[in-house]
């Protein structure tokens, strides 16, 4: 999923990047296919070029490493609201079959049955991105026929709603999941099967969506990772763990600031 | 500006009731400020901060707050803040009321709140159900263009709270690394407090470093490692292995009292 998701990424590309798997597929683009991508953190790191993944949005290592640290209300409003960013690239907790994101509450909003952390910087990097691609794992708890709330718009209620908005980014134009890869349909918006992995089956991309799941009439298979590329996200993942192996060792209950 | 003990300053200066941010966007959070706030038992807090982080899970879960104004409430790269979870699912220590925003709109109604406007503007809710349930997202229309725009109330907090890495003798401030909404929430707030790592004769740094004046500030304290478990850019690192660490030690009421009453309660600051 990393290595699918890290593909559609080019070099060149400005690519404004969540915490967690889309920061790991944007770095192993830069280590890859796309030496000259430009991350952008929402910590306000322009150009980051780590060496390990960041555990938050705004580890150290992203400022040492970036091209420039700007304030949090520049990097939304000159970066991302300017329409500097070619890609936005997000995780979220639920999504439908339209590409609106869920992060903030399962159940009610006012008393829910799980809070989640909520939506971030997500709704305005959703809508003014040219662009955004999501990555997250495909299960009925995550594919879901209705969200319970709308944290993130992606094709509102499809069929040309969210381009009556206003909105001047395309919306989320690829969803990598660990079955596949999903894009929106011309017409509807609805997001569809477009390719997959090679050992997925119907059965399995069945159960896994809260929706009866449409495809394109030829699903490609997407190519299984290459040798560098396997090599290049071990290596990432390897030198992360060494990183956090230091820190590892302070005991969790140690006095933080005295 | 008065430079003084971290004790004093939350003491003289933060109120039951207040609205109170504590900012710094992942990087110079005011932990030792945010954990003599809780020594002190301040309630009723409104409290503030684009990402609660750890600081205001842990003074959530110790019942200092009744209202949190707030844009993204995780663990960053590690999962739930569970105290925050445990307040808003289950009233526990006690029901805390939301008022959520994306981070861009946050950060605009600091924006408005630095300038003393009402409102700040921005593209931005736009479809989403946030607006929905903050009664202070709304839209204005553009007088030039007529274009329907997102509006955000601004956020003046009585008090603003801050980590930085040194202040001068004459009281100045000295920030630098990634800064956040920092300048912003301190300029918008009436008081504001300011721990820093160490106290300089002069600071070594380039002239547009974030420098915020004397005359701004109200009380500073000398507060190394103030920041810690988060970090400090030129001091030390962000403890990431604590940050995964309390996943486990939040998740439990019992555990974490415990650990508060061990590592914040019982330490005199």
């Amino acid at each position: 999923m990393t290595v699918a998701a890290s593909r559609l990424l080019w070099d060149g590309c400005v690519c404004f990047v969540g915490i967690g798997l889309p920061s790991a597929a944007a770095n192993l683009a830069r280590h890859t296919h796309a030496p000259s991508i430009v991350l952008i953190y929402e910590s306000g790191a322009i150009g980051a070029r780590p060496e390990v993944l960041p555990l938050s949005i705004g580890d150290g290592e992203l400022a040492e490493t970036a091209i420039a640290v700007v304030p949090i209300p520049e990097i939304f409003s000159y970066w991302l609201q300017g329409g500097r960013i070619d890609v936005g690239f997000l995780g979220s907790a639920q999504i439908d079959r339209f590409g609106n994101l869920n992060t903030t509450v399962i159940g009610d909003y006012a008393k829910p049955e799980i809070r989640l952390p909520g939506a971030g910087g997500a709704p305005e990097i959703a809508m003014h991105a040219n662009q955004t691609f999501i990555v997250m794992k495909q299960s009925p708890r995550s594919f879901v026929g209705k969200l319970a709330f709308r944290s993130t718009a992606g094709f509102l209620d499809g069929h040309g709603a969210r381009g009556r908005t206003g909105a001047l980014g395309a919306g989320p134009q690829a969803v990598i999941t660990d079955l596949g890869i999903l894009r929106p349909a011309p017409d509807s918006q609805e997001l569809q099967l477009v390719a997959r992995y090679a050992n997925v089956s119907d059965d399995q991309l069945m159960r896994a969506t809260g929706w009866a799941l449409r495809r394109t009439p030829h699903v490609a298979v997407v190519p299984p990772p290459t040798m560098s590329e396997l090599q290049a996200l071990r290596a990432l993942h390897a030198r992360t763990r060494r990183a956090r192996l230091p820190a590892a060792s302070i005991s969790a209950t140690q006095e933080p600031h005295e | 500006m008065a430079i003084v003990s971290l004790q004093s300053a939350i003491a003289s200066h933060v109120r039951d009731g207040q609205t109170i941010a504590l900012e710094g966007f992942t990087h110079l959070i005011p932990f030792a400020a945010g954990h003599e706030i809780i020594r002190q038992q301040r309630r009723n807090l409104h409290l503030v901060r684009m990402t609660p982080d750890l600081i205001y899970d842990q003074m959530i879960g110790m019942g200092c707050a009744s209202t949190l104004t707030f844009s993204w409430g995780g663990n960053p790269g590690v999962g739930s803040l569970h105290r925050l979870r445990d307040a808003v699912e289950r009233d526990w220590p006690q029901a805390l009321m939301l008022n959520e925003h994306s981070h861009a709109g946050l950060a605009a109604a600091y924006v408005a709140g630095a300038s003393r406007l009402p409102f700040g503007l921005l593209r931005g809710y736009v479809g989403t159900d946030l607006a929905r349930v903050n009664d202070t997202v709304k839209s204005v229309t553009c007088p030039y263009t007529a274009e329907i725009l997102t509006t955000v109330r601004a956020v003046n907090p009585d008090v603003t709270i801050l980590h930085a890495q040194q202040a001068d003798r004459d009281g100045n401030v000295l920030l630098r690394g990634i800064i956040g909404v920092q300048k912003e929430a301190a300029l918008a707030a009436r008081t504001v407090i300011v721990t820093v790592e160490e106290m300089v004769d002069a600071f070594a740094a380039p002239m547009n470093a974030v420098v915020l004046p004397h005359w701004v500030i109200t009380a500073i304290a000398c507060v190394p490692r103030g920041a810690c478990p988060s970090y400090a850019h030129g001091y030390y690192d962000r403890q990431n292995a604590f940050y995964l660490a309390w996943g486990r030690i939040s998740k439990d009421r019992a555990l974490f009292q415990d650990w508060m009453r061990r590592h914040v309660l019982d330490v005199t600051s």
